[in-house]
């Protein structure tokens, strides 16, 4: 919310609008009062050298049409001659001198720079390049009768100000108003809050009242209304018109404007009705389904019933309770009596109805908010008074009516604050007295009874119901940065659990095989799934921004496949990328099964390189996995996949993708890939390995190549040559895969290289003969036969 | 004799002086095997009388040992000249070295919440963690915001159903707007004292742009005890900033709202220039929170906070937009 600081000062002062140093001081103490100040914007300081001088008379350049002499005086009884190439001034005129050396606002600087060797001696400025309006097309023209040779910001009266821009928080309602802000800058410098200037009397008339049929008192806590006469409609004081534009508000009449201003200064939004329109009464009832009411922006709105409608005596609705008027309701030029509605509203009702209709105003901003139920009073004052300034003869007639709803709230309330309590939340060592000082200016009345107080709560202040609420204004007013530091004996002492170790881990044998971490967004179409080959069913995103982000990924090979084309599109092919992150396949329940995974995908490589790299995961977490190629996951090359089975379960795919996969996502490399469940990885951490003392007995090498059909898995050949060789085993590793001449087709010979070792003495022959003998009966139940 | 020894070591000398280094491992046999003319004379010596046997043989030995010794430099000499001939057949310019396998790199935001993570094991806390995909209770109602509290608005929450015909909300199952509802499951999963952060990914409804993303990281502190005060949350702030930022970092915490604190602050990081950084929220936990943690009031105290993982892994590098975070371009992430 914008505030301007000369307004502040009306209930203050607080600072002097032309010392930086005073304005600095109180936007830190708003700040550190929980008001944030966003950003600080000084007006009125103007451009420094641009003075007030009257144009002597004008001359038209002899061959550019469009350039003219001016002499001007800037009261020093003296001709100074400048070129301008605008033309909306004339002899007499007041305008704006930028004499030379003045910086302008875009950053140029004013030079005697002539034309035909005729120097110009300045420049006459518009409104847009003195940074004060929009007016570009001409020259500003100031005030006939302001004096020559001052700063242009005096000549035309502008003072020096500040507008604070306040981030305020949700449970600050109080502060969308200047009092509200000014309150909590007097409590806590604890000065007085000051009255504004009053504006200017009126008279009390005769009892002039406006019927109020209050239908809806659950939404609707409060409804007055006031009756005006002897008013005419014109233009705002300079001032007033001043204080709304600077604040963003554009100034529209004297009555429209005292109803703004009351608004901004009090907190309470209020609408001023013709009175001929809604002499015969208000009606506030919840609207009739698909009731229609064109608002006060010419916007067309159909109603629920949950919508509230303030109806005039005929029961056509003039506006939606506490959001905006309807566009019938607006006061004309010839208005000369006005019915005043300040009501307060339910807030939830208001936020639904301002959601519904996308329609958010300045009085919706503030209801939502919450009003302060007991300010009405003060407001229907106000804006009589700020009224009479323009209206000289204004009646305020007496016969308001005050309809009260069971929606408002109670303006007695208290709530019970033990000492003790203050000082256990904050670490403090307030003593019963030390409180009051701290609360009372805030309008909390403490009443010290022992430990316990009893703090009776301002009808402005809805925040506050318990005795935290009053704990923090305690803080606030006592200071944050008063409050001591510390820092908690942690009885634990900081670790990561093992399964987060673990993941780290991973992540560095990852890195260390050359494999980068991406982060794809877990949002996926509805059909990307299916294309990418996972099937079964996935969470939908009920309200997703986009309908390409829809669903939830039920595997991470999508989000991985669009990041290799992506890289493939800008010439880098091969790359090497893995992801762990969370997969949501639906479950039995309302939530997922969600849980976390690992996919690696290596561009250009094969399903031999998923595997070498799988496997290599797999030892560095001491984990296992068998690759159970009889079973095809989807979306892998159905010849060169396989799914890992931990014992009966699948905990992942490996492979490669399959060639329509790719193509489907931009991809046109072979793209190796694996995809695990991490939670059971992670979860079990297999115990140290015990100490094997390394034999110093010689090892012999024992050199086997079995001829062995396609379709048995050389894993499972070298798992019976391991069984074979037994204790002596100290490594088996397939070196060789030939398939061509010599070799059956539909089979292969698979080369093994057997390390051999007695660990207690010299391996003989007869050793090594034994474990051949084992090992060619081993293969033989595999069908595969010693390669002669 | 002795003549004949003189001038048989001389020849054999001569030989070892001669010999191509290619056959320098034959002379020994050569020389000084059985069938060698030194070895020959060796022979001879039965012949000679007492004294010329003593005189010959010590001669002979003499100048079987000093063959020896020249055969032994030779073939050292050999071995040498070998050496050489093979260092300089083998030279090798280094910077035409070919490059090997590219190493792997983590992405920005892992990094970020590993050191985030570090920093807090530190200082005493364990690492939590929860779903992402949550229940409203966890997520709102437990953070003492209940159905139809304003302050849910702002957090444009993304609803998740089994099905696109659901409404929005109607099975009250979401994608966690924050990391908070991890404080919640901890406080239901165990007695205090609690001393954890929950780093995590949250969502929210947010077109993406230079300094937003749909999909983010928050870290989250939850401290619950006996006679935890504001006290100790402002010193676990600043003990943080130092940690992690420098010691020439100090905070400051300011009034604030949240709906699962009170009191609520914003808390700053004053960098050594004097400028402020807005880092994250903190406050005491609410009572209200404490309560649907399993907890009273009365009995124990906290404070939470929290602040963007994304957000200090872009400071960092200076990465002027997050989205390219996201992108996945192997040219960014191999930058880190």
């Amino acid at each position: 919310m914008k505030v301007l600081l000369s307004w502040l000062n009306d209930f203050g002062p607080f600072a002097d609008p032309s010392d930086e140093s005073s304005v600095e001081t109180l936007a830190d103490e708003m700040t550190a009062l929980g008001l944030a100040v966003e950003s600080i914007d000084r007006i009125g300081s103007g451009v420094d050298g641009v003075i007030s001088a009257k144009v002597l008379r004008v001359e038209q350049h002899p061959d550019a049409a469009k350039v003219r002499r001016v002499w001007v005086d800037a009261g020093e009884g003296q001709e100074r001659h400048v070129w301008c190439g605008a033309s909306n001034m004339a002899a007499g005129d007041v305008v704006a001198l930028a004499t030379l050396g003045t910086q302008m606002p875009d950053g140029r600087t004013i030079e005697r720079r002539g034309i035909l060797g005729i120097d110009s001696e300045g420049m006459l400025c518009s409104e847009t390049e003195l940074g004060i309006g929009s007016d570009g097309s001409g020259i500003m023209i100031l005030p006939a009768d302001a004096p020559l040779g001052v700063a242009y910001t005096e000549a035309i009266g502008l003072e020096d100000d500040v507008i604070f821009d306040l981030d305020l928080t949700r449970n600050r309602p109080d502060c969308w108003s200047v009092r509200g802000i000014a309150r909590d800058l007097a409590a806590h410098r604890r000065q007085p809050l000051a009255s504004p200037p009053a504006g200017a009397d009126y008279v009390e008339g005769a009892e002039r009242s406006v019927p109020v049929a209050l239908e809806a008192g659950d939404r609707c806590g409060r409804f007055t209304t006031t009756v005006l006469s002897n008013l005419a409609v014109t233009e705002s004081p300079e001032w007033i018109a001043r204080r709304l534009t600077s604040v963003g508000m554009r100034p529209i009449n004297n009555v429209v404007d005292a109803s703004n201003y009351v608004m901004l200064e009090l907190g309470q939004p209020n609408h001023a009705y013709d009175h001929d329109a809604v002499s015969s009464g208000l009606r506030i009832r919840q609207a009739k389904s698909d009731e229609r009411i064109t608002t006060l922006d010419g916007v067309e709105r159909v109603c629920v019933t949950d919508d509230l409608l303030i109806c005039d005596a005929s029961d056509a609705p003039v506006g939606i309770g506490g959001v905006m008027g309807g566009a019938d309701s607006e006061i004309a030029d010839s208005t000369t009596e006005v019915a005043l509605e300040v009501a307060w509203f339910e807030s939830m009702g208001i936020m639904r109805t301002a959601t519904r209709h996308a329609l958010r105003s300045e009085a919706s901003a503030r209801y939502e908010r919450g009003v302060d139920p007991a300010v009405a009073d003060d407001a229907i004052q106000r804006f009589a008074s700020l009224l009479a300034l323009t209206c000289p003869n204004l009646v305020l007639h007496a016969g308001t009516v005050d309809e009260r709803g069971s929606a408002l709230p109670s303006t007695e309330r208290s709530v019970e604050v033990r000492v003790s309590a203050v000082n256990r939340v904050l670490g403090t060592e307030f003593i019963a007295d030390d409180l009051p000082p701290l609360l009372d200016r805030l309008g909390l009345r403490v009443a010290i009874d022992d430990d316990r107080m009893s703090v009776a709560i301002p009808s402005w202040r809805p925040d506050i119901s318990g005795e935290i609420d009053v704990v923090e204004e305690v803080a606030r007013m006592f200071g944050y940065d008063r409050l001591g530091r510390s820092v908690p004996r942690a009885a634990v002492h900081g670790h990561l659990s093992a399964a987060q170790r673990r993941r780290r881990e991973l992540r560095r044998v990852l890195v260390g095989l050359g494999v980068s971490e991406a982060m794809p967004n877990p949002f996926v179409a509805s059909d990307t799934m299916a294309l990418a080959g996972v099937d079964g069913p996935t969470m939908r995103i009920l309200n997703p921004l986009v309908a390409e982000e829809s669903a939830l990924r039920t595997s991470l090979r999508p989000g991985l496949l669009a990041a290799v084309a992506h890289n493939e599109h800008h010439r880098r092919e091969g790359v090497s990328l893995f992801e762990i992150g969370h997969v949501y396949p639906p479950g039995d329940g309302d939530l997922p099964d969600e849980y976390e995974a690992l996919c690696v995908v290596l561009a250009g490589r094969n399903a031999h390189d998923a595997v070498a790299a799988w496997r290599e995961i797999a030892a560095a977490l001491g984990t296992g996995a068998m690759i159970d190629q009889g079973t095809r996951p989807g979306g892998l090359h159905p010849t060169r996949s396989a799914v890992l089975r931990s014992g009966r379960d699948v905990i992942g795919v490996i492979g490669e993708i399959a060639p329509d996969v790719a193509g489907r996502f931009g991809v046109s490399e072979r793209v190796a890939v694996f995809e695990v469940r991490l939670d059971g990885i992670l979860a079990s951490e297999p115990r140290p390995a015990s100490h094997r003392v390394v034999s110093r007995m010689p090892t012999s090498d024992l050199d086997l190549a079995f001829v062995m059909p396609d379709d048995t898995p050389a894993e499972r050949l070298e798992r019976a040559l391991r069984q074979a060789a037994g204790d002596l085993l100290v490594s088996c590793e397939l070196f060789d895969v030939y398939r061509g001449q010599g070799v059956d087709p539909g089979t292969r010979s698979l080369a093994f290289r057997l390390r051999l070792q007695q660990r207690e003495r010299n391996i003989t022959d007869a050793d090594i003969a034994a474990v051949r003998e084992r090992c060619i009966a081993g293969a033989e139940r595999l069908d595969a036969t010693l390669r002669g | 004799m002795i003549d004949d020894i003189r001038s048989a070591c001389d020849e054999a000398l001569a030989a070892v002086a001669s010999a191509h280094l290619d056959v320098v491992d034959q002379l020994h046999a050569e020389l000084l095997g059985k069938r060698s003319h030194l070895s020959g004379m060796k022979a001879k010596l039965g012949s000679l009388d007492a004294e010329e046997r003593r005189v010959a043989g010590s001669a002979l030995n003499q100048a079987m040992a000093s063959v020896s010794a020249a055969i032994d430099e030779r073939r050292a000499q050999a071995q040498r000249a070998a050496l050489e001939a093979r260092i300089d057949a083998e030279r090798l310019d280094l910077t035409e070295a070919p490059p090997v396998g590219r190493r792997g790199h983590l992405h920005l935001v892992t990094q970020a919440w590993e050191q985030l993570e570090d920093v807090f094991v530190g200082l005493g806390f364990t690492v939590a963690e929860g779903p992402e995909v949550e229940t409203d209770w966890y997520n709102f109602e437990a953070l003492n915001m209940g159905e139809g509290h304003p302050a849910r608005g702002e957090f444009d929450t993304l609803f998740v159903g089994r099905s696109d015909n659901e409404l929005p909300g109607e099975s009250g199952i979401l994608l966690r707007t924050h990391t908070s509802p991890v404080q919640i499951r901890a406080m239901l999963a165990q007695e205090p004292p609690i001393h954890i952060v929950a780093p995590g990914r949250v969502f929210r409804r947010d077109t993406p742009d230079a300094t937003h993303m749909p999909v983010f990281h928050q870290i989250e502190g939850l401290v619950v005890d006996r006679d935890i005060t504001m006290a100790d949350l402002a010193g676990t702030i600043e003990a943080f900033t130092r940690a992690f930022f420098g010691e020439e970092f100090t905070s400051r915490l300011r009034p604030s709202y949240f709906p699962f604190t009170e009191p609520s602050a914003e808390f700053d990081v004053r960098r050594p220039d004097g400028s402020w950084l807005e880092l994250g929220g903190c406050g005491m936990v609410h009572p209200e929170v404490l309560r649907a943690g399993g907890l009273d009031p009365e009995q124990w105290s906290g404070f939470a906070f929290g602040f963007g993982i994304d957000r200090m892994a872009v400071m960092r590098h200076g990465v002027s937009d997050i989205r390219d975070m996201y992108v996945n371009d192997i040219r960014f992430i191999e930058q880190f």
